[in-house]
């Protein structure tokens, strides 16, 4: 902890980096930390509860326009980063990432995307068990009951789209929801809008989505809407591969498609 | 104000009394690690294990989405079909709401009925009864009484119950609308002990900043550093104005059904958004969410208690409950006095 301090005063010092996007301890949690003194760096924790992405405030302009940047990442805030460069999000070397190897070494600094890459194929992801165990007790549901289910959940959510600001992905500047001419989706709450709002969010995050869950441990309402887009990872990745690299798999096309209909 | 007692054990049949009077009861209802209001079907669906329900009991009269009129086009004219107060459940009764979220409608009405009275609001306030309990448990999060509210207050509600000891509650009747519930069913009821003291039964809320300080400081920072430094984190979700009892934003939508005519929409808003004061010429007068977050709390702490003489916050914690990154108002609050 005290080896990221330095390192980040030292960068902030050397004007290497303007700011640092690292965590502090909260309430009862780490909470995200925007650090750009030596003062506030002296704040600065990074350990195994660590788990926010705070890879959603990278594209930010208002945060981060024209200031060189420093990141304390986390395993799936690192996955999403990889994902943002793939996406033209970030340049390469724009950000100072650090992480935490597997091998117990300590801090490391991640300057290449050929690195980030590496550390996410050498590093194990953590643990999904609870969003599997989630899946597989909807998947046993008949699909009435499945249908019950997902409608009772779906017709809490209130639309403070939490769960859309928390996603590192969700970075459009005009989201589909908000739309009027035509209005795609009604923006009101309502179950019927609040699914069609649900499907929208997560069909746009196909072999993009980084399963870091923080849709919804944004929820105020605890929705599980993230086992949504835990279950269509799976599936993209089961019927596409990885999606490393490869971005949207509903908008990227490729002329040796093995379906004809779209040819 | 009258004073009685009633039993644990009869809380349940006065209130399976009220509800075979034909009222709607909503009260909260436990689901997947959160409460939340709902209206129950018997009462035995009711929970009261929590400190806090996820959402607060605005709803009840502030409704997330709601019809204010509709229309329909008829051969070159426009026949409108205002309001209909009749869609409204003629009579409801809230159980088992906080001291803070009762506190609540009083900014509420403040707002819906300045100048001019909103009419879906007062029908709906019309036909809400309320039936509080005294919190017997605080979290970190809670700081009613920095802001006049108490653990105990009878602000608000028309009866308020507090627990005294395992056995039963103290019964404060507070209102006309508190007395005829209670005098409905007068058999659950025994006359209260004199000697009944309700303090020692309520949670220790901490006095964590003084409001007429904060409110004072705030006033003179416009154009403090302060509001750009507290909210960095801040993501601009509607997660802690949706939660918030004292919130009352709203949107204008229209739910057109075909060019023929459609439905006029009010649906909940946030301050926080950034969409929130866009302009269609593509200005933003509060284009950053340092303005956004200046303009949440100088409307809540200065501007309410100045033209309305009422805070926009009771302390229930929820924004800071439900914020994704933290933002626990009464540690920011705090640092207002320190400036
Ligand atoms: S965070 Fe939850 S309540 Fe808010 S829009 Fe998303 S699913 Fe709905
Ligand atoms: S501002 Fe926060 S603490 Fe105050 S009433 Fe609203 S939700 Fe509760
Ligand atoms: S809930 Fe938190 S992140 Fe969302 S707008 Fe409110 S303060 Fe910002």
């Amino acid at each position: 902890m005290n080896e990221l301090k330095s390192k980040v005063k030292e960068l902030l010092g050397s004007k290497e980096i303007d700011l640092f996007i690292g965590y502090e301890q909260g309430t009862r949690l780490p909470r995200p930390l925007l650090a750009a003194s030596c003062e506030e760096a002296d704040r600065l924790i990074f350990d195994e509860y660590c788990t926010g992405n705070l890879a959603v405030y990278l594209t930010r302009k208002d945060l981060v326009g024209g200031k060189k940047v420093g990141i304390a990442a986390s395993y799936y805030a690192m996955r999403s980063i990889s994902r943002l460069l793939d996406e033209n999000q970030l340049q390469e070397g724009a950000v100072k990432i650090f992480g935490l190897p597997p091998d117990g070494a300590g801090l490391k600094v991640f300057e290449t995307v050929a690195e980030v890459k590496q550390h996410l194929q050498e590093a194990p992801a953590p643990p999904k068990q609870v969003e599997d165990g989630w899946v597989k007790e909807i998947e046993e549901m008949p699909a009435a009951e499945r249908w019950r289910f997902w409608a009772s959940e779906l017709s809490k959510c209130f639309r403070c789209y939490a769960c859309r600001a928390a996603c590192p992905m969700c970075y459009c500047t005009k989201c589909i929801v908000e739309v009027n001419r035509p209005q795609w989706v009604q923006p009101w709450a309502a179950t019927a809008s609040n699914m069609e709002w649900q499907i929208n969010r997560v069909m746009h995050m196909a072999g993009r989505c980084a399963d870091c869950g923080a849709c919804g441990a944004a929820c105020p309402l605890g929705l599980p809407v993230h086992i949504i887009a835990h279950k269509m990872v799976e599936m993209v990745t089961q019927n596409f591969g990885e999606p490393a690299g490869k971005g949207n798999v509903l908008s990227t096309f490729s002329p040796n498609d093995k379906e004809n209909f779209i040819r | 104000m009258e004073q009685k007692y009633i039993p644990k054990s009869s809380i349940k049949a006065w209130l399976t009394s009220i509800k075979d009077d034909g009222k709607h009861i909503y009260a909260p209802v436990a689901e997947n690690g959160k409460t939340h209001f709902k209206r129950v079907k018997s009462v035995d669906e009711i929970s009261m294990g929590h400190v806090q329900t996820a959402q607060s009991a605005k709803g009840m009269v502030f409704p997330r989405t709601e019809k204010l009129f509709s229309y329909v086009r008829q051969q070159g004219d426009v026949a409108l079909q205002d309001y209909d107060p009749n869609d409204i459940p003629c009579s409801t009764v809230v159980f088992g709401l906080h001291p803070c979220d009762a506190a609540a409608f009083k900014p509420m009405t403040s707002v819906f009925n300045w100048g001019s009275e909103d009419k879906p609001f007062s029908e709906r306030m019309q036909r809400v009864a309320l039936v509080s309990i005294s919190c017997s448990k605080c979290d970190v999060f809670c700081f009613c009484t920095s802001v006049n509210g108490h653990p105990g207050s009878t602000e608000g509600s028309d009866i308020l119950l507090t627990a005294i000891g395992d056995d039963g509650y103290l019964v404060e009747i507070i209102t006309e609308k508190g007395k005829a519930l209670a005098d409905k069913h007068a058999e659950f009821f025994e006359a209260a002990a004199t000697c009944i003291s309700k303090e020692e039964h309520l949670a220790p809320v901490p006095v964590k900043f003084s409001a007429g300080e904060v409110q004072r400081k705030m006033a003179g920072a416009f154009e403090g550093e302060i509001w750009k430094k507290q909210p960095l984190r801040c993501l601009g979700c509607g997660a802690c104005a949706f939660v918030c009892p004292a919130c009352t934003c709203f949107d204008i939508q229209e739910n057109a059904k075909g060019s023929n005519g459609g439905d006029r929409m009010r649906c909940w808003d946030s301050c926080g958004f950034s969409l929130f004061t866009l302009h269609t010429s593509g200005h933003n007068p509060r284009g950053a969410q340092s303005q956004r977050w200046r303009q949440r709390l100088l409307h809540k702490f200065c501007y309410m208690p100045e033209r309305l003489s009422v805070r926009g916050c009771t302390g229930c914690g929820r924004c800071s409950r439900a914020c994704p990154v933290d933002m626990n108002l009464s540690e920011l609050l705090n640092e207002f006095e320190l400036i």
